[in-house]
């Protein structure tokens, strides 16, 4: 029974098709592992007995002949997306008790397509972090360890939940959100396979919202033909979001295993950052020879504005998460702290439900949204943005196809290690990732073998707008050459 | 730049958070900390260019002006603390 759980979503998919294996049988082998993984934090709600009636109309309509592209899949849901009548509460005190009347576009089709949610997954709050440690339910504990050390390691953040369930098969995929990084630097973390669509391809409404020009949510799962398979049914066109892409969206899965013979891949020299590991370096050498091997060709780009990428994104992001923020009041839902006026509940309500970090990133972004600071902070990251997104759109048209460079500067870290005296400490873990964001293009990342710990190492590509496929054809590549990784089994 | 400790007052007034008088000190190192990190953007020259409006290129869309939703007042303060007849309570603002 156990033995399920370690099953890729495409091959338990088949299985339930082939009706070898029932939808319920599945979801109960998860629910019965997710009960022995408490102990990792990875999900915040268990929704078990929804779980079962899910799986139970699965079994009814594939045996009626009428199942869905993810017909009895079970899922973990980041608990950034609203789901009708279930606990949401962005992993923060201030949604204390929070239950939407409404289900987000992403998960509602995910459930269209006949996915079964198994609970709702941790995450750093308001998805602002990078190693799922700003959670009001307390840190995620990584399935990996070193081998040279028991010390219990990070899963990354903020779709922290996300990558350490999916990494400890406690679920066939999850679905995460990425403002900075948040889906590829877990991902990385942990073996997984994480990718950010181009803004726009998924619909944000229903998700809690942190930096509206910047979230987009996509999956994290065991295999780039998984992944494929879940963001073929999250993506699409939504009317509720007037930011949502009203284009087409392909089968993703059809691009799984397509050649990548001819296909220019970039290597920017600029991530080649200060102080760059040797097992970094040689990862990203390793990632180029792959995709080589495969018969792309690899030359040399320069993206010049990178540099600037991660600290114009910690005025844009925390502008637009200050006003993103100012919703909770207390007065329409979640916690309310009594005061002896409005402003005094506010002020209140908000010093109580919010964790440090988040008001951290309220006050900046209220600082340099401020009169006579707006222009100089603001406007002028605004700027830089376009600046950075006119480094990509010139590599792409001198015909490159994709950009490959290290998902992250380093392996998993321990839990408190990081940024506790300095913020700015943590917020680097991002350098390599938000680029991205500030430029609204698609990313994903995939393992490339571990490091000298026996801790995972990611490799990221960064595709053209709308063009995940080549990401997925390039992904696939890297997957077969670098093989699968998975945690040794201690929780 | 840095903020002093009135500024980070009257942004965290701003903000609507409430801060101790033993919370300002680390507030201020903190917010310094991020303001010195971004004090690099200062080499950018970015001279003529146009600050970023849209990530991807997108027309916004029109719609009709027809209402599509409504008459769910219990659904809408189904999740307040203090409400009253479909109202949400708050403190007495007016005297």
């Amino acid at each position: 029974m156990s033995d399920l759980t370690r099953l890729t979503l495409t091959e338990a998919r088949d299985l339930l098709t082939t009706r070898k294996v029932s939808a319920r049988e599945l979801t109960d082998a998860f629910l019965t592992a997710m009960e022995q993984a408490r102990g990792l934090n990875a999900y915040v709600l268990e929704t078990p007995e929804k779980a079962r009636a899910m799986a139970e109309a699965s079994d009814t309509r594939l045996k009626a002949g009428t199942a869905g592209a993810l017909e009895g899949i079970p899922l973990g849901i980041k608990d950034l997306f609203c789901t009708e009548g279930v606990r949401t509460t962005a992993c923060s005190r201030i949604l204390d008790g929070f239950v939407p009347v409404y289900e987000s576009t992403v998960t509602s089709r995910l459930w269209r397509d006949g996915a079964v949610m198994l609970g709702k997954i941790n995450n750093d709050e308001f998805a602002m972090g990078s190693s799922n440690e700003t959670s009001c339910f307390g840190p995620v504990v990584s399935p990996w360890k070193a081998t040279d050390s028991n010390a219990q390691l990070v899963p990354g953040g903020s779709s922290g939940g996300s990558s350490a369930a999916v990494a400890a098969d406690l679920c066939l995929g999850a679905t995460a959100t990425d403002t900075g990084g948040s889906i590829r630097q877990p991902a990385a973390f942990t073996g997984t396979i994480g990718i950010k669509p181009t803004y726009g391809r998924c619909s944000r409404w229903g998700i809690v919202a942190f930096a509206s020009s910047l979230d987009q949510a996509g999956p994290i799962a065991k295999t780039v033909a998984d992944c494929a398979a879940l963001l073929t049914s999250m993506a699409g066109h939504d009317p509720k979001d007037t930011t949502s892409a009203d284009i087409s969206v392909p089968d993703f899965s059809a691009a799984v295993g397509r050649s990548v013979k001819g296909l220019k891949i970039g290597i920017p020299k600029e991530y080649r950052v200060d102080g760059m590991s040797d097992e970094i370096e040689a990862l990203w050498a390793r990632g180029a020879e792959w995709l080589k091997a495969a018969g792309a060709e690899i030359v040399d780009v320069s993206l010049p504005h990178t540099k600037y990428a991660l600290p114009a994104y910690y005025i844009v992001a925390p502008a637009e998460a200050s006003s993103n923020l100012a919703r909770y009041d207390g007065v329409r839902y979640g916690l309310r702290v009594a005061g002896k006026d409005v402003i005094e509940q506010y002020e209140k309500t908000r010093a109580e439900g919010f964790g440090a970090e988040v008001r951290r990133r309220i006050m900046i972004g209220t600082y340099v949204l401020s009169a006579g600071y707006y222009d100089a902070y603001y406007i002028k990251a605004q700027k830089i943005r376009t600046l950075i997104k006119k480094d990509f759109e010139d590599v792409y048209a001198q015909g490159v196809d994709a950009i490959l460079t290290p998902a992250t500067p380093t392996s998993a870290f321990g839990i408190g290690e990081k940024g506790a005296a300095d913020p700015v400490e943590m917020y680097l873990n991002d350098i390599f990732t938000v680029t991205v964001n500030m430029a609204g293009l698609p990313g994903i990342a995939v393992p490339g073998g571990l490091d000298q710990h026996g801790l995972p190492l990611g490799l990221q590509l960064i595709g053209r707008p709308f063009d995940e496929e080549t990401l997925f054809s390039l992904g696939h590549v890297i997957e077969q050459a670098a093989g699968r990784v998975s945690p040794q089994k201690w929780w | 730049m840095s903020v002093d400790q009135a500024t980070v007052r009257r942004i965290a007034r701003l903000a609507r958070i409430a801060v101790t008088d033993a919370e300002v000190p680390k507030l201020q190192a903190e917010l310094n900390g991020m303001l010195g990190f971004v004090e690099q953007l200062d080499g950018v020259n970015v001279e003529g260019v146009e600050p970023m409006t849209s990530v991807v290129p997108m027309a916004m869309k029109m719609r009709h002006d027809v209402i599509t939703d409504g008459e769910m007042a219990a659904k809408v303060t189904a999740n307040a603390r203090e409400t009253e007849d479909h109202y949400f309570l708050v403190p007495k603002v007016v005297e």
